[in-house]
């Protein structure tokens, strides 16, 4: 496409010539509404002044008859101007006046009417344009005074020039103004484009340019920075996710082929068989587990579970989740407590806070116990607790144990990290991330805190988790 | 018991519907959504298993359709997709339970024969297991002549078990069903609450009631 042909089919320029024309139109109509009052104010006063004089020349008829009459036309027919008179006999002869010639007929109707003529002093015989009346008097003389139109119509002529001048200047105006203006809009405009291409083409890193001037123009590339910043962060994720999956579900997948292996080859009788067909199953749960882990983080990064999201009771699923652990926290020698004497309502998905909950609660319980000697003599708990925080609710989980060092608790949200220290211990890895991922679906955080001595997670949510989230 | 696969998974299929005649049941399969939905309007079957992506017709509309028609017969969906939304979707379209692949035979089983049963069902007031005995209306649980005092949780735990007498329960149908939890607590957790309720109710009679299936689940029953 040329330059021009783009130029022509941009919507700018498209405006720019709705509005020139609508500017033209009104332009017209402003002059010929003009012309038209001036041309009506002219006839006015010829007719006016016409009448007047007739009136005259009549008086002047009556008081001295024809002869006086012929005088007065005579005498005023040699003054220069554009008054025009014609006295005639009933036969139609011209007795007096200035007024050579007249289109035909007009002689013979009395009253206005708008006429050709020349004038009798006029030796070019060049025809004008005036506007008469026509009187009838007594003896049958006809009496014709009136008044050349040649003002009009050079009036009306510089009325058109005027016109088609203004047009002219307002069309040129408007066509190099919408040029000026849709050439600056395109210029941004094919900024952006090019920066959409070159992000299409995989570059996500690029970003549509920002003048400043905080326009309509600013505002779009400033929407739509936000929208690439959050797909790179998306595909930064789905990315890790990938890689994740490669890594910690083809580990697992290796041990599970290599004890069929190991079984074909090995393997004396039924029973041996049997062994390494439950370690199998075993084996492939625990990797159904972590898949539906990630599969639930994945989800809950994507928000596609915000539907799920009503009223609930913070303390009401902290006591539910220490109910199911309590038992279990028993049986290792651990007292564990809810504290949530008052509910705390928020807006969330029941299930998944509960599932967040019990994950920060089994990995207290895994964890959160120390040897006998470093307890020195206290008895080991693990305390969760729900309480409202302002505009925010937080869920706490606070153990005994030994605690996670500053230095390593951003690494202990990431997927799959599982610290050196807890390497012997089963379990997925994906505990803490599958919280953090829980709470930001909410709007929230997860926090790793120093419970001195031990650890404390907070999960603190906004109460309107739902709409804290859409307003983001 | 008399059930209808459906299923377009050869493989899949079969496999259930060899593990199903091996425990004693009869299974009929259906390769597709329109030919599941006709058998399941002819034939009499006690339990439907629905796949629930099918060619030519999915399992959510071909259930949709049936329930329309009137036709109550439980029906429990297998789906790839085990959310929690998926699931509620899943029952409210009209199927009785949900179960996301990959499952365990002896959880579908399980599952299986509870909605078979419930079907003729009826609820009781009292529950009878041997001289196990439990009021649901006055929350009185008796054995023998002793009763036996039970947190609010066990009591519901015990209900369940014993709603669904000889028929084996499963860990995730007792997190469902007596917590509505529908997630994974990775430790078992069931299997604590279940000892200390065995201790509850079978500690120091000679006969034992509350019995562990290894590799499936739970039964309560008196033989």
């Amino acid at each position: 496409m040329t330059a021009l042909g783009k130029l022509l089919r941009t919507t700018a320029f498209k405006l720019t010539l709705v509005y020139l024309s609508i500017f033209a139109v009104f332009a017209v109509f402003l002059l010929g509404y003009f012309a038209w009052n001036t041309r009506r104010l002219i006839t006015e006063q010829i007719t006016q002044t016409v009448d007047v004089e007739i009136t005259g020349l009549a008086e002047q008829y009556r008081q001295g008859g024809i002869r006086r009459l012929v005088f007065i036309v005579e005498a005023r027919s040699r003054r220069p101007g554009s008054s025009l008179y014609l006295l005639t006999t009933p036969a139609g002869e011209g007795l007096a006046g200035n007024v050579g010639s007249l289109s035909a007929g007009v002689l013979n109707s009395t009253g206005w009417e708008e006429t050709a003529y020349r004038r009798l002093d006029d030796l070019d015989g060049t025809e004008h344009r005036a506007l008469v009346r026509v009187f009838q008097l007594p003896a049958g003389f006809r009496l014709l005074v009136g008044r050349d139109l040649e003002e009009r119509e050079r009036l009306r002529d510089i009325v058109l020039a005027a016109g088609r001048w203004s047009l002219a200047v307002v069309i040129v105006l408007g066509v190099a103004g919408g040029l000026f203006v849709t050439r600056r809009v395109l210029k941004r405009v094919d900024a952006m484009t090019d920066t959409t291409r070159q992000i299409m083409e995989g570059d996500l890193t690029g970003r549509l340019p920002i003048a400043g001037t905080g326009d309509e123009l600013d505002r779009l590339a400033s929407n739509l920075n936000d929208m690439l910043e959050r797909i790179e962060a998306l595909m930064h994720g789905l990315k890790e996710m990938s890689d994740n999956i490669a890594h910690d579900l083809k580990t697992p997948l290796t041990r599970l082929r290599n004890r069929c292996e190991e079984a074909l080859r090995l393997a004396e009788d039924e029973s041996q068989y049997r062994r390494a067909l439950e370690g199998t199953i075993e084996e492939s749960d625990a990797l159904i587990r972590t898949f539906n882990a990630l599969l639930m983080i994945a989800r809950a990064e994507s928000g596609q579970a915000r539907d799920g999201m009503i009223d609930v009771d913070a303390a009401e699923i902290a006591r539910g989740v220490g109910e199911l652990y309590e038992p279990v926290a028993d049986e290792k020698g651990i007292r564990l407590r809810v504290e949530a004497p008052a509910p705390v309502p928020l807006k969330g998905n029941r299930e998944l806070i509960s599932q967040a909950l019990a994950n920060l609660v089994d990995n207290a319980i895994k964890y959160g116990v120390s040897t006998p000697i470093e307890m020195n003599g206290a008895e080991p708990e693990i305390v969760i607790t729900a309480v409202p925080d302002g505009e925010r609710i937080r869920l706490t989980v606070a153990d005994t144990g030994r605690g996670i060092p500053e230095a390593d608790r951003g690494r202990a949200m990431e997927r799959f990290v599982r610290l050196e220290q807890s390497r012997s211990l089963p379990g997925s890895g994906l505990g803490l991330s599958l919280a953090s991922a829980v709470a930001r679906l909410h709007g929230g955080e997860l926090r790793l805190e120093d419970n001195r001595p031990g650890l404390k997670t907070v999960v603190s949510l906004p109460r309107s988790g739902h709409a804290a989230l859409a307003a983001q | 018991m008399r059930l209808l696969i459906i299923e377009d998974d050869r493989d899949a299929a079969d496999y259930l519907a060899k593990a199903f005649r091996e425990v004693g049941h009869m299974a009929e399969l259906a390769p597709d959504g329109e030919e599941g939905l006709a058998l399941a309007l002819n034939g009499q079957y006690d339990v439907l298993i629905v796949d629930r992506m099918l060619p030519r017709l999915d399992g959510l509309s071909l259930i949709g359709t049936l329930r329309s028609k009137g036709i109550e017969t439980p029906a429990l969906i297998l789906s790839a997709l085990g959310q929690v939304d998926d699931r509620v979707k899943g029952l409210r379209a009209g199927g009785d339970d949900y179960l996301p692949k990959p499952y365990s035979f002896s959880e579908l089983l399980a599952r299986t024969e509870v909605l078979a049963r419930r079907r003729g069902g009826r609820e009781e007031t009292v529950y009878r297991v041997g001289d196990l005995q439990l009021d649901r209306l006055s929350h009185q649980v008796m054995r023998g002549a002793e009763e036996i005092i039970l947190q609010p949780r066990e009591f519901r735990l015990l209900e369940y078990l014993m709603k669904h007498a000889g028929q084996v329960v499963t860990r995730t149908m007792l997190l469902e069903n007596v917590w509505d939890y529908h997630f994974d607590p990775q430790t078992n957790v069931i299997d604590v609450h279940i000892s200390r309720l065995r201790s509850k109710i079978d500690k120091g009679f000679a006969q034992p009631l509350l019995h562990t299936v290894r590799g499936a689940g739970y039964v309560i029953r008196d033989r």
